[in-house]
């Protein structure tokens, strides 16, 4: 395949970025997008040019480190996957594509495609957990949980924390997110107890950290690799809600 | 035999007994004195943020260190398939006991008794502890916990979340890790990447670290320090592995005279998506479990695989009589769950004999069409539903109509820092836990045990053992990292980066990188031989001289330099191939993940010799250009008696 590329590239976080555009060509369609950065990367190294940064790890769809906006979408063009797993033969030979980072004020760039994603990490540290210590626990059976409980909270922890929600969505919220962790919770028994408040620490980590609020344009559902649900932000808000009333 | 530098420290008495009763032998530490010890941890997987979490929990002052931008990404998160765990909720007669037997054999009699009875013992607790963190494990309809087997197992003992076991337990272990973040005391520092140990006075004393955001250069100080850094597959370029996964924390350790043990044990695994051309960077797996329902095969014909090659038939029009099922043929007490060092020789001995698959001819079918027809589409969706649908996006092939094509690719590293039963290195205050030790797997990893032997390491063991050395440690002040020994060590990294640097050859590092996958694919993959393994030790000599001389590092030292981190890394990962090679060729025998082709059997399987090679092989560094130095841990087994593994009746 023979391909026009339009990154993004921005030397530091206060750099001004620009596109830059670089032709390939003897791509495989059988490649994935991030082996063609790689080859792309090789060629550009070997002209004595810098390489484009772009985060990514596990390339199987799973660690939620890959985060290109491609063609005005994140994660790129296909359905459900990450960039790492979207491949070429998704797009067509003489194909100009536009690679851009994710783009919120809650992540700000570190170079090129890399963003700072720890905006993520301090949400989840305001009360994404169960307050449990290691040791001391019961029985693993002994509470059980109804299977469709445990499902729907399964389905809710299938985040992979990438970010394609907040990039995706014109405010920037990160409701998805805090949603997913919320609900996945929730819907234990385990964590019921400390439902209230961990609705309200990690919606007001949210607020605080610069993230916007959400307007149900359902954008960040389309758009997530691992399709969480909308349904998790309706339940979010249910618990926020109840939260403050028993204030 | 043993060597008397090697004291693995596990105690006597009672095999189940060891634990219970080292436990309380031990010292520990009070909690006033917890408040003015620190501990280093670097790497966040399933042993280091469970070890963070649960040390920060007892009082201690834990600083943890990742590579990526989030302690989530690390590679534990890939792992698909589950965890074991000897509950026995299944009533089909597992035990303690069953768990540490098929570990022990599975691991071909190359690891302690007394170390894998301890994680068959602590298995358990660590399902309770997920659970209470709210690790949605599946369950049946009653409610209670849900089973599956695996490979190198005849009972249901394997705990999961669907096809993402690894993140769930990670996620569990990483929100344990955020809840100590919050209260403070664990301090987490991301993009941060140890580039080498800080010793003073014989003892690990902090790290010299790299903020990979900013190129910086820092200082940590603390105690003890803790190495989870995983394990050293990425040697071979294309593997499982996430692409950043590397053994740099480890082998510094190494350098500082930790010693490195059974690097030759390297796990291939039999269920991977096969490569497809020399543009790939990665390779993905495919959970084991899939071999639970699929059936593996390829075809009786020649004819057969000349017309799949080029494409003139389907593999599905293939007759069921013309199928040649040869695992269930030569292995019929296990069939396709044996465990996974049997199941990938056996496909290469397909491959080999010209009955591959896929216009390589480097594939076996994985099908899925008798458990389909058995069970239902709608069973097997539930079960393998996203593995099916990532198998569907990388080939574009539909496994509910056509099988699936795999091949086996390097995985999982057995060998790893050598470590004493508490888990410490031959290093005072460091310590290394998860598949950065060597410990518990001996020569072969079965399906389903990394995740418990990290979990276990890092929520039950570790937490115990380091209060017995931190008690030795109260009356020291915190680590001054204005000690010449800190100075010293920064100056060497800087000196080291520069060097890179200022090489400005003509290859990339990915194309050196690349030329060492080759080598160590070709003679220590699979299959290896003496003349093989001594020309894998001319090649990587010589990949090593072009690294130092034409390697190509673009930027600049002081900035975020994506090609400088895999630099620093593809020179560590020559030496320790050169040490996976240097092992290999001191280990005349077969056992586990380790095949000698001059030592099987007629019919081709593992002869291991128990006689001269009932050891862990210890490689002590001797200094840049000198042949490392073979320590023998012996290994006695006093409960179990070593017989040749049979999977076949």
């Amino acid at each position: 395949m023979k391909l026009k590329l339009k990154i993004w590239r921005q030397k530091n976080a206060k750099a001004k970025g620009g596109f830059e555009t670089y032709d390939l060509e003897g791509v495989s369609p059988d490649t994935s997008f991030l082996e063609m950065l790689d080859i792309l990367n090789d060629k550009l190294i070997r002209e004595g040019k810098e390489p484009v940064a772009f985060d990514h790890d596990c390339r199987e769809g799973i660690c939620g480190m890959c985060s290109l906006y491609i063609n005005g979408r994140a994660h790129g063009p296909d359905d459900e996957v990450t960039t790492c797993q979207l491949h070429m033969r998704k797009f067509k030979d003489g194909d100009t594509i536009t690679v851009e980072p994710w783009r919120s004020a809650a992540f700000p760039v570190i170079k090129d495609l890399v963003v700072n994603r720890y905006a993520f990490d301090q949400i989840l540290q305001a009360g994404g957990f169960i307050s449990v210590n290691t040791g001391g626990v019961p029985d693993g059976n002994a509470i059980p949980i109804g299977k469709e409980d445990a499902d729907e909270s399964m389905d809710a922890a299938a985040c992979i924390g990438c970010g394609a929600c907040v990039a995706t969505c014109k405010n920037g919220s990160a409701m998805l997110f805090v949603g997913a962790r919320v609900s996945s919770l929730a819907k234990l028994p385990q964590g019921k107890i400390e439902a209230a408040r961990r609705a309200k620490a990690m919606v007001a980590k949210m607020d605080e950290l610069g993230f916007g609020g959400c307007t149900n344009t359902q954008a960040c559902e389309a758009e997530c690799p691992k399709s969480i649900s909308i349904a998790h932000i309706a339940r979010l808000n249910r618990e926020f809600l109840c939260a403050k009333l028993g204030d | 035999m043993s060597d008397n530098k090697l004291n693995s420290k596990v105690p006597a008495g009672p095999l189940a007994e060891k634990w219970t009763r080292h436990k309380a032998d031990i010292r520990v530490v009070s909690p006033a004195n917890k408040r003015k010890l620190e501990i280093i941890v670097i790497g966040t997987g399933l042993g280091g943020a469970s070890a963070a979490a649960s040390l920060g929990e007892l009082g201690y002052n834990v600083k943890i260190f990742c590579i990526s931008d989030s302690p989530r990404r690390a590679h534990s998160i890939a792992a698909q398939g589950g965890i074991n765990a000897s509950k026995n909720y299944q009533n089909d007669n597992d035990s303690v006991y069953r768990l540490f037997y098929d570990t022990i054999k599975g691991g071909d009699y190359r690891s302690r008794e007394g170390n894998v009875y301890r994680l068959a013992e602590v298995s358990g607790k660590i399902i309770d502890q997920c659970v209470a963190q709210g690790v949605p494990f599946a369950r049946d309809y009653g409610g209670l916990l849900d089973n599956r087997s695996f490979g190198g197992a005849q009972v249901s003992r394997t705990f999961y979340a669907r096809g993402q076991t690894g993140q769930q337990l990670l996620l569990g272990a990483y929100a344990a890790l955020n809840r100590q973040i919050a209260t403070g005391s664990v301090k987490s520092y991301h993009r941060h990447e140890m580039l080498d140990l800080v010793m003073i006075d014989g003892k690990a004393k902090g790290i010299i670290a790299r903020n990979l955001e900013t190129g910086k250069i820092e200082r940590f100080g603390a105690h003890a320090v803790v190495i989870a850094s995983g394990g050293y597959g990425n040697t071979f370029f294309l593997s499982t592995n996430a692409m950043n996964s590397n053994c740099s924390a480890a082998w510094q350790c190494y350098k500082h005279g930790a010693f490195f043990a059974n690097p030759c044990f390297a796990q291939i695994h039999p269920t991977c998506i096969p490569v497809h051309g020399d543009q790939q960077s990665k390779l993905t797996l495919m959970s084991e479990s899939l071999r639970n329902d699929g059936r593996i095969w390829v075809p009786k014909k020649k004819e057969d695989v000349e017309k799949l090659r080029k494409k003139q038939i389907k593999a599905s029009q293939i007759p069921e009589d013309d199928r040649d099922y040869y695992l269930e043929r030569r292995y019929p007490a296990f069939g396709n769950l044996v465990p996974r060092d049997v199941a990938s020789r056996a496909a290469k001995e397909r491959c080999d004999a010209g009955f591959g698959v896929n216009d390589t001819g480097l594939a076996v079918f994985l099908d899925f069409s008798t458990a389909i027809k058995r069970l239902g589409k709608n069973v097997i969706e539930q079960r393998y539903g996203n593995l099916f649908q990532m198998y569907e996006k990388i080939v574009d092939v539909n496994p509910y109509e056509e099988p699936m094509m795999i091949y086996p690719a390097i995985h999982y590293t057995m060998g790893g820092i050598w470590v004493d039963y508490n888990l410490m290195t031959t290093i005072p205050g460091l310590y290394s836990i998860g598949e950065a030790n060597f410990s518990d797997h001996g020569g072969n990893r079965l399906g389903a045990s990394a995740l418990m032997q990290g979990l276990a390491d890092g929520y039950f063991v570790l937490p115990y053992t380091i209060g017995d050395y931190l008690a030795g440690e109260i009356q020291t002040p915190k680590t001054d990292t204005n000690n010449p020994a800190f100075e010293d060590a920064e100056k060497r990294i800087k000196e080291k980066l520069d060097k890179i640097f200022n090489i400005k050859g003509k290859q990339t590092v990915d194309s050196l990188h690349k030329k060492l996958g080759l080598v160590m694919w070709e003679y220590v993959g699979m299959a290896r031989n003496e003349a093989g393994l001594k020309k894998a030790l001319e090649e990587i000599a010589e990949i090593r001289k072009e690294f130092w001389s034409d390697v190509l590092v673009p930027g600049e030292n002081n900035e975020f330099n994506q090609e400088l981190e895999k630099a620093v890394r593809l020179a560590d990962f020559i030496e320790i191939g050169e040490l996976m090679a240097l092992d290999a060729l001191n280990r005349k025998e077969s056992c586990g993940g380790h095949f000698r082709e001059e030592m099987q059997t007629e019919d081709g399987e593992t002869k291991r010799d128990d006689e001269n090679f009932m050891y862990v092989s210890a490689w002590e560094y001797k200094g840049e250009g000198n042949k490392p130095e073979l320590h023998k841990e012996e290994l006695k087994y006093e409960f179990v008696k070593p017989s040749t593994r049979n999977y076949k009746d």
